[in-house]
C-alpha cells in the first residue's frame, strides 16, 4: 500500500469533518487546478486562547483528506500559539509517514491552520503577523 | 466489503491469467525447455512451440508468421517500431508524426529522439480523442520518416482511423506504425486491412502474462536491429527465446479472437454502466460514446479528486483507475483528457473502467452503488461542492 494505515485510518475515518457555522475563524488554502482544497473552522475561547473547536472540508486525494484530519487533532485543545507552532513535518510524523510527491499536502494543511487563525486574527482586531510557510511549488511545475 | 468477490474493471490496465494459458505455459517449464536454437530433439521441440505461437499470433492479426517479431511488452515494441525506423531512415527523413494523447511508451521515445535531433510533430485530437486530420495531413511531409498513431486509446479507448491515417503516410512514403495494445482482443484487428507497416501488441492485456508482447514489422520494411545477438527473430532482437511466455502468448491471442463476437455484450454492459453512472449530478462521460472500445468507460465526477475516489472504491472492492495527477507519481494530469478539453479540476475527478468479457450485470450494478456512496461521502467534505 501507497500509504501508512494512520493514513489510511485518517482519510477512511476522518475526524471533525463538516463545516462549523458559529466559527470564530475560518481559512481556506489551495486551488482546484492543484487538485487540493483545504477549509478550516476553529472555535476559540476569547478569555483562554485555546481552541476549543476545530473542524475541517477538504477537496483532495487520500493524504490530502489524512493531513486536514490530523491537523485538527493535533489542535484541538490547544493554544493559539501552539496552533501556530504546528509544523508541516509535525502532521507527517503523527501520520506515521506520507509519500514524498504527497509532502505538499501536510503544508496545506499547516497552512489551513495559520490562514484560519489569521482570519480570527483578523475579526477581532488583533494585529499580528502570522509567518505562513514557503509555497508549495509542486503546481508551478506543470 | 467482508466476503464480498472483489469486482475486476481495470482490464486496460493488466489482466489475469487464464487457465488455458497457464495450462498450456506450464509444460514448457517442466518437460519443453530445451533451446530453441539447439539442433538437438529437446530444442526442435521448443522451436516447435515458438513457431507455432508465431503462426497464431499471426492469424490473429492477419499477418504473415515471418511478419511476427517476439518482444518482452508493449513498450520495448513501441520503442523498436519508433526508434528502428527513425534511426534506419534518419539520414534522410528527419521527422516523426505522431498525437498528443499517445502512451507514454510511445511519447517518452520520441521525446528521446528529439535529444537525438529528430523532429517530431504531435498532432492534436478532437474532443472524441479523434486525430485531427487536417493537422496530420499538413504534419506529414516527404521528410517524414514515420507516422506513429494509436490504434485505441488506453484512457477513454477512443479507436482511431488507421487505415486513412495509413494512407495519409504512405502518400508521403512515409511507415506507418499502430501501437495495438488496447486494440487486440476488444476490436478486429488486421494489418492488411489497416494498411500499416508496424504494429506493437501486448500478451498481458490478453490474458496472457506480464512480459511478453510482439511487434509485426511488415515484409519488406527494414528497421534497425533491437538487440545483436545469436541471431534470434532473424537477428534482429537477439537472445534466447522466451518459450513459456511465448507459448502463452500464442494461446492468448488464439483464445482473444476466438472470443471477439462476445464484447458486444461487453459493450452493453458498458453502456448500462455509462448510463448508471451518468444519473449522479456534476457527472460527464469523457470522449465518444460509440466511438470507443467495448470495455472502456471515462467519467469525470466534478467536485471530488480520483484519488480519493478510487481508494474509497478499493475498500468497496472495485478495482479501476483515474487520471487524476494525486495518483501519479509526477502529480501530473492525465494528458489524455486535458487533449480533448476536459479542464483540469475534471481531470482530477476522472474514473477509468475497463471491463472485460468476466464481468457481470451484477457488478455493473455493484460498481454503480459504490461510485454513487463513495462521490457522496467525498462531496460532502468537499469545500467547493455548491451547497443545494
Amino acid at each position: 500500500m501507497l500509504y501508512s494505515e494512520k493514513v489510511m485510518d485518517h482519510f477512511s475515518h476522518p475526524r471533525n469533518v463538516g463545516e462549523m457555522p458559529d466559527a470564530d475563524g475560518v481559512g481556506m488554502v489551495g486551488n482546484a487546478k492543484c487538485g487540493d482544497i483545504m477549509q478550516m473552522f476553529i472555535k476559540v475561547d476569547k478569555e483562554t486562547g485555546i481552541i476549543t473547536d476545530v473542524s475541517f472540508k477538504t477537496f483532495g486525494c487520500g493524504a490530502a483528506i489524512a493531513t486536514s484530519s490530523m491537523a485538527t487533532e493535533l489542535v484541538k485543545g490547544k493554544s493559539i500559539d501552539e496552533a501556530l507552532a504546528l509544523t508541516n513535518s509535525a502532521v507527517v510524523e503523527a501520520l506515521e509517514g506520507l509519500p514524498p510527491v504527497k509532502i505538499h499536502c501536510s503544508v496545506l494543511a499547516e497552512e489551513a491552520i495559520k490562514a484560519a487563525v489569521a482570519d480570527y486574527y483578523k475579526k477581532n482586531g488583533i494585529d499580528k503577523e502570522i509567518p505562513m510557510p514557503e509555497d508549495c511549488h509542486e503546481c508551478e511545475l506543470h | 466489503m467482508e466476503n464480498r468477490k472483489r469486482i475486476y474493471a481495470d482490464n486496460a490496465a493488466t489482466t489475469p491469467v487464464s487457465k488455458e494459458v497457464i495450462d498450456a505455459m506450464e509444460p514448457c517449464f517442466r518437460e519443453l525447455w530445451g533451446n530453441p536454437s539447439s539442433l538437438h530433439t529437446d530444442g526442435q521441440r521448443a522451436r516447435e512451440l515458438v513457431e507455432a505461437a508465431r503462426a497464431k499470433v499471426a492469424a490473429a492479426i492477419g499477418a504473415e508468421p515471418s511478419e511476427i517479431y517476439f518482444t518482452s511488452c508493449g513498450s520495448e515494441s513501441d520503442n523498436w517500431a519508433i526508434k528502428g525506423a527513425a534511426h534506419m531512415l534518419g539520414g534522410k527523413r528527419k521527422r516523426i508524426v505522431t498525437s498528443k494523447i499517445e502512451h507514454h511508451a510511445v511519447l517518452h521515445t520520441c521525446a528521446a529522439l528529439e535529444k537525438e535531433g529528430f523532429e517530431v510533430v504531435y498532432v492534436g485530437v478532437d474532443e472524441r480523442g479523434v486525430i485531427r486530420m487536417d493537422e496530420l495531413r499538413a504534419a506529414v511531409d516527404e521528410n517524414t520518416s514515420l507516422v506513429a498513431i494509436m490504434m485505441a486509446n488506453n484512457e477513454i479507448g477512443t479507436v482511431e482511423p488507421i487505415r486513412e491515417i495509413a494512407e495519409i503516410a504512405h502518400e508521403k512514403g512515409a511507415l506507418m506504425f499502430t501501437d495495438a495494445v488496447q486494440a487486440v482482443g476488444n476490436i478486429p484487428v488486421n494489418v492488411k486491412e489497416l494498411g500499416v507497416d508496424m504494429l506493437a501488441l501486448s500478451g498481458h492485456k490478453i490474458h496472457a502474462p506480464k512480459g511478453i508482447g510482439a511487434l509485426y514489422i511488415r515484409r519488406g520494411v527494414r528497421v534497425r536491429n533491437l538487440i545483436d545477438g545469436g541471431g534470434q527473430e532473424k537477428g534482429k532482437r537477439g537472445g534466447t527465446e522466451n518459450v513459456p511466455y511465448i507459448v502463452g502468448l500464442g494461446v492468448a491471442i488464439e483464445a482473444a479472437v476466438a472470443r471477439l463476437p462476445e464484447m458486444e455484450r461487453v459493450r452493453v454492459l458498458r453502456n448500462k454502466l455509462i448510463d448508471g453512472l451518468l444519473t449522479l449530478p456534476y457527472s460527464r462521460l469523457n470522449g465518444d460514446r460509440e466511438l470507443r472500445l467495448p470495455g472502456n468507460a471515462n467519467l469525470s465526477f466534478s467536485y471530488v479528486e480520483g484519488e480519493g475516489l478510487l481508494l474509497l472504491l478499493d475498500m468497496a472492492g472495485v478495482s479501476a483507475s483515474t487520471g487524476s495527477a494525486c495518483s501519479s507519481n509526477s502529480l501530473e494530469a492525465s494528458h489524455v483528457l486535458l487533449s480533448i478539453g476536459v479542464d483540469i479540476e475534471d481531470a482530477h475527478g476522472s474514473l477509468r473502467f475497463s471491463l472485460s468479457h468476466e464481468n457481470t450485470e451484477e457488478d455493473v450494478d455493484a460498481i454503480v452503488k459504490a461510485v454513487r456512496e463513495s462521490v457522496e461521502r467525498l462531496r460532502a467534505m468537499s469545500p467547493i461542492y455548491p451547497a443545494k
